[in-house]
C-alpha cells in the first residue's frame, strides 16, 4: 500500500484554477521530484499537503488514513487539521528558522510544546526535556552541525541553516519530508552541502518529497519524477522515463536549463 | 536669592508630592495599556468583519479627539449628564477617571503599534510554526512574540515618553499631579504666592524621569540585539 495517495486535488485562488485534478501516489522509502517552470503549481500542491493551502476538491490519505476529503467535514476543522500536519514535514525555500532561539533550540522547540501535552508531562518532565535534547543533538550531528548548535540563525550560512530546518523537520518524525525549493536560495557551493544531506536522508529510505530547479539532482535521486505544467500533472514516472520522454513540453522546459 | 533659598525646600516637598502623583499614573496608564492595546490590535486584525471594525472606530474616536477633552467626558459625564458620579469624590476619584482615560486612550494608540509590529514580523514564521504543529496561541508566544517586541521598541519608547509629559494634562479635571502642584505657588500656597519659577522647575523632574527612562529602552533594545 501507498504511504501517500493523493487523488482529483484542485485548487483555485480567486478564479484562477493553479491545481487542476491533481493524482499521485509514492510508495514508502521512496523520493518523488515534481519539476515545472514557475506558476505550474509545485509549491502550491507542497502547501496543500502541509495544509498551508486547503485544497477545493480532492483526497489526501496517508498510510490509509484519510487526512483531508472535501466531501467529509469532521476531516477539515481548523483542530483536526493541526495532529495531522505532523505527518507532513516542510522545509522551507527561505528556512524561516525562528531568530531568537539556538540552533538547537530551532530543533527542540516544537517537540518540548508537544510533550507538554502528554499525560505524564509533570512526572517525567526531566527525562523527557532530556530524550528530546538528546535527539535534536543527534540530529544536528548528522547535519553536520555538531558544532554549531548554540550559534543563532544569523550568525549561520544560508547552507547551514538549511541544515538545521532540515533537523528541525526531521525533529518531528514525519512520515513524508516535503522540500519547497530547499537549495533555490543558496549559491552553488552551499546547494552542495544541502544536497548532501538530502541524499544521505535517501539514503535511509526516507520518505521525500522535493520541489526542485535542481535537474540532475532530480534525476539522480528520485524514484519517481511530476512534471507540472499549467496545474496539471503532464508527465509522471521514472526519472528517465520523464527526463528522456519526447513531449514537446518538457524538452522546451528542460532546453532551458541545457542553454 | 535668600527668598529663593527659603522658598525652595518648601517648593520641592510640595513637586515631589505631585511628581508621585504623575508617576502613579504614568505606572497605572503603562500596566492597563501594554495589555488592553494587544487585545484591540488582535481585535482589529480579527478576519470577524464586525469585530474589526468595531474595533477600528473605536481606536478612531480616541485618537481623533484631544486626551484632554476625553478627561473631561469620562470624569464629567457619569455625575452632570446621567447623575451617578461612579469615580466616586476627592484626589481617589479623579485619579481613577483619569485612569481610565488614559489607559484607553494610549492602548489605542499602542494597538497600532503592535499591530505594525505583529504585521513586520515575516508570515513563513507562522507558517514555519503550523507545519510543526503549533498552536496559534504558541506560535504567537512562543514565535512572534519576542520579534515583535524587537520590532516596536523604537515606536514604543516615543509612546512611552510622551506619556510621562501627557500625565499633565490630568490637571484639567484638578489631578494633583506636578504641573498642578507648580502652579499653585502662583495663585498662592503656603506663604508663597506669584512665583513662576516653580512651573519651570518642574522641567527638571521631567527631564531626569525621560533621561532614565531613554536609558532603560535603550538597555532593552540592546538586550535583544542577539537576534536579527
Amino acid at each position: 500500500m501507498p504511504i501517500l495517495e493523493v487523488e482529483h486535488i484542485c485548487k483555485s485562488f480567486d478564479r484562477t484554477e493553479v491545481l487542476k485534478d491533481i493524482n499521485f501516489s509514492l510508495e514508502k522509502g521512496q523520493v518523488l521530484s515534481i519539476i515545472g517552470s514557475s506558476g505550474s503549481g509545485k509549491t502550491t500542491l507542497l502547501r496543500c499537503l502541509n495544509f498551508l493551502e486547503r485544497p477545493d476538491r480532492g483526497v489526501i490519505r496517508v498510510d490509509g488514513k484519510t487526512l483531508f476529503d472535501d466531501s467529509d467535514p469532521t476531516t477539515l476543522s481548523e483542530g483536526a487539521v493541526r495532529k495531522k500536519r505532523l505527518h507532513f514535514g516542510l522545509v522551507f525555500q527561505s528556512f524561516n528558522l525562528f531568530p531568537q532561539y539556538t540552533a538547537l533550540k530551532n530543533v527542540m522547540l516544537a517537540r518540548e510544546l508537544l510533550a507538554k501535552e502528554q499525560p505524564d508531562y509533570k512526572a517525567r518532565k526531566k527525562e523527557i526535556q532530556e530524550e528530546i535534547q538528546a535527539q535534536a543533538k543527534e540530529l544536528l550531528t548528522q547535519m553536520s552541525l555538531a558544532d554549531r548548535m548554540d550559534n543563532y540563525p544569523h550568525q549561520l550560512s544560508g547552507g547551514q541553516c538549511q541544515r538545521v530546518a532540515i533537523a528541525r523537520a526531521l525533529a518531528m518524525e514525519p512520515d513524508i519530508l516535503c522540500f519547497d525549493e530547499p537549495t533555490s536560495a543558496l549559491d552553488p557551493e552551499l546547494t552542495g552541502e544541502v544536497i548532501k544531506v538530502m541524499k544521505e536522508l535517501a539514503k535511509q529510505k526516507k520518505t521525500m518529497v522535493i520541489v526542485t530547479h535542481e535537474m540532475s539532482f532530480a534525476r539522480e535521486i528520485s524514484d519517481q519524477v511530476i512534471f507540472m505544467d499549467k496545474g496539471v500533472v503532464a508527465l509522471s514516472g521514472k526519472p528517465d522515463e520523464v527526463f528522456d520522454a519526447d513531449h514537446a513540453r518538457i524538452r522546451e522546459f528542460l532546453g532551458k536549463y541545457n542553454q | 536669592m535668600e527668598l529663593f533659598m527659603k522658598q525652595l525646600p518648601i517648593v520641592v516637598r510640595s513637586l515631589n508630592v505631585g511628581f508621585l502623583q504623575t508617576l502613579k499614573l504614568f505606572f497605572v496608564t503603562l500596566i492597563g495599556a501594554f495589555p488592553l492595546g494587544l487585545i484591540i490590535a488582535f481585535g482589529s486584525m480579527s478576519r470577524f468583519k464586525p469585530l474589526s471594525f468595531f474595533t477600528r472606530v473605536i481606536v478612531w474616536v480616541f485618537r481623533g479627539t484631544p486626551l484632554m477633552i476625553q478627561l473631561l467626558i469620562i470624569y464629567y459625564f457619569p455625575g452632570l449628564v446621567l447623575h451617578n458620579p461612579i469615580w466616586g469624590g476627592g484626589e481617589s476619584g479623579r485619579f481613577l477617571a483619569a485612569s481610565v482615560s488614559f489607559i484607553v486612550n494610549y492602548a489605542c494608540y499602542f494597538s497600532e503599534i503592535y499591530r505594525g509590529g505583529i504585521q513586520g514580523v515575516p508570515v513563513g514564521q507562522e507558517e514555519a510554526g503550523l507545519v510543526l504543529g503549533m498552536t496559534k496561541s504558541q506560535i504567537f508566544f512562543k514565535v512572534t512574540f519576542l520579534q515583535m517586541i524587537k520590532r516596536i521598541i523604537p515606536p514604543m519608547s516615543n509612546e512611552i515618553i510622551t506619556l510621562v509629559k501627557d500625565t499633565s494634562l490630568a490637571r484639567i479635571i484638578a489631578l494633583q499631579e506636578i504641573i498642578w502642584a507648580g502652579q499653585a505657588f502662583m495663585k498662592g500656597s503656603q506663604g508663597i504666592s506669584g512665583a513662576i519659577w516653580p512651573l519651570f522647575f518642574t522641567a527638571i523632574y521631567y527631564l531626569v524621569c525621560n533621561g532614565i527612562l531613554t536609558l532603560l529602552l535603550g538597555a532593552l533594545e540592546k538586550k535583544l540585539d542577539y537576534f536579527r
